[in-house]
């Protein structure tokens, strides 16, 4: 078999095909590890109508912000959106934007269930608080639990440190955070990257997420944006 | 004029002695935040952040910053000897799974069944935002709340039955305040402490639930200065 080429020539290449009304999941928090030439990248390409998946919804117009700003999103799965998501909120106080609210370690969960071939499990988080409604709610080993639904995506755009050209990834610090995560909740994960490296020349005890779970790679422009 | 009570650093510095040596914690927003600075110099914790941080050390000093290394708050911090970092999921693991000893979040509102809420105020504008509190609470094995012990219009924020939103039920241990610090047990509110000058009566009446005590209520210990 021959292997296919995951290293994209440009960020503009590596998300010229995602369509209006696609499910993407955002990799970051804090600042760090937000996919940022990804997101810029779609926002000159211009796909609407999008729900997306992320902690929280950007910075103004950092991060996620411009993609709001630009009104390309009309639903948000998130565990807090955030009160410098200037954009977000105005959408959000006008009911122009669906949000479902999920506590952060949930998100997590959820989105490993569905990577995971998991397709819901019972959560000891919310029960008893309004995150329980409308979920079945058991008592196991005399402790109440509610129903989590596994939560996957068409796209993971994620930022990690360095890539190898077959797809593996490492991080860097605390910028891991959701990124290794959404790659196995995603059809296509694409991965930004601050350095590209020949295959192998990666440790292969330290490669954090392995190939499988990244369908392109693409050089990441400067340090970051936002 | 009032008495004073505890300041939002008093309450911190008060916080920080239920530390035990070895912990390994996990600090919240507000006056959770202020607590690592005032941890005894015999005592050695190790801070969690849920972002995937175990170890993590002092904020950064300027000019060192790394932007990839930042606690919940978006603060750039360092990592201590022993540190290390993980994924988001495995900083749940430690949370949610009950691995971490003992947690501090801010709080709202807490009820005499330990229930707390500190995620959202009714009416406010915005949409709110959960965050890691909900894993934190139900997780943690040890769960304090530090807050103001009532609102700014001097309502109790120790009640019966919580009327804000619900982060998580029967889940904190002690709370913490500029007034007291109180144990929920099966039996109730425990008064175990009362601010330097306060009397059992007077915390009382700023609480709504009923505050069981001794005859005699010790102040509130703060470290030797």
């Amino acid at each position: 078999m021959t292997s296919k080429e995951k290293v994209y020539p440009t960020i503009d290449a590596a998300v010229a095909d995602i369509p209006d009304g696609a499910t993407i999941m955002f990799g970051g928090f804090g600042g760090a590890g937000f996919p940022n030439n990804l997101i810029q990248a779609l926002a000159r390409q211009g796909a609407r109508n999008l729900s997306v998946i992320s902690n929280n919804c950007g910075t103004g117009e950092g991060e996620l912000g411009l993609l709001f700003k630009n009104r390309q999103i009309r639903r948000v799965v998130a565990a807090f959106p955030g009160p410098g998501a200037k954009y977000f909120q105005e959408q959000f106080d006008a009911g122009e934007i669906e949000l479902e609210l999920v506590p952060q370690g949930i998100l997590c969960e959820r989105m490993r269930a569905f990577g995971a071939g998991i397709p819901a499990f019972f959560s000891p988080v919310g029960v008893g608080t309004e995150i329980a409604s409308g979920k079945e709610e058991r008592v196991i080993r005399g402790k109440r639990y509610i129903l989590e639904q596994a939560l996957g995506a068409d796209y993971a755009f994620i930022r990690a440190y360095r890539a190898d050209h077959m797809g593996n990834l490492i991080y860097h610090k605390a910028a891991r955070n959701f990124n290794p995560i959404m790659a196995t909740a995603a059809k296509f994960t694409i991965a930004e990257v601050e350095e590209i490296v020949g295959t192998g020349k990666l440790d292969p005890e330290a490669i954090i997420t392995p190939s499988i779970f990244v369908d392109r790679i693409v050089q990441a422009e400067g340090k970051r944006y936002a | 004029m009032p008495k004073a009570r505890l300041t939002r650093e008093q309450i911190a510095e008060r916080a920080a002695l239920e530390l035990p040596d070895g912990a390994y914690v996990n600090l919240g927003w507000g006056i959770p935040n202020l607590i690592a600075a005032y941890v005894p110099s015999q005592v050695t914790v190790y801070f969690h952040s849920e972002n995937g941080i175990l170890g993590m050390g002092p904020r950064a000093k300027p000019g060192e910053e790394d932007f990839d290394l930042v606690d919940a708050m978006k603060v750039p911090v360092t990592l201590l000897p022993g540190g290390s970092y993980f994924s988001q999921d495995d900083a749940h693991v430690m949370t949610r799974g009950g691995h971490l000893d003992i947690c501090i979040l801010g709080g709202l509102q807490v009820s005499e069944h330990g229930d707390l809420a500190n995620w959202r105020i009714p009416g406010a504008k915005g949409a709110g935002g959960i965050g890691g509190a909900m894993d934190i609470s139900v997780g943690a094995q040890k769960l304090i709340v530090t807050m103001e012990h009532t609102a700014k219009d001097g309502s109790p924020k120790i009640v019966k039955t919580c009327s804000y939103p619900l982060t998580a039920i029967d889940c904190v241990d002690t709370i913490i305040t500029d007034l007291a610090v109180i144990d929920v047990t099966p039996e109730g509110l425990v008064l175990r402490e009362v601010a330097p000058g306060f009397t059992p009566e007077e915390v009382q009446k700023f609480t709504e639930p009923k505050l069981r005590h001794s005859t005699n209520v010790p102040a509130m210990r703060l470290q030797p200065r």
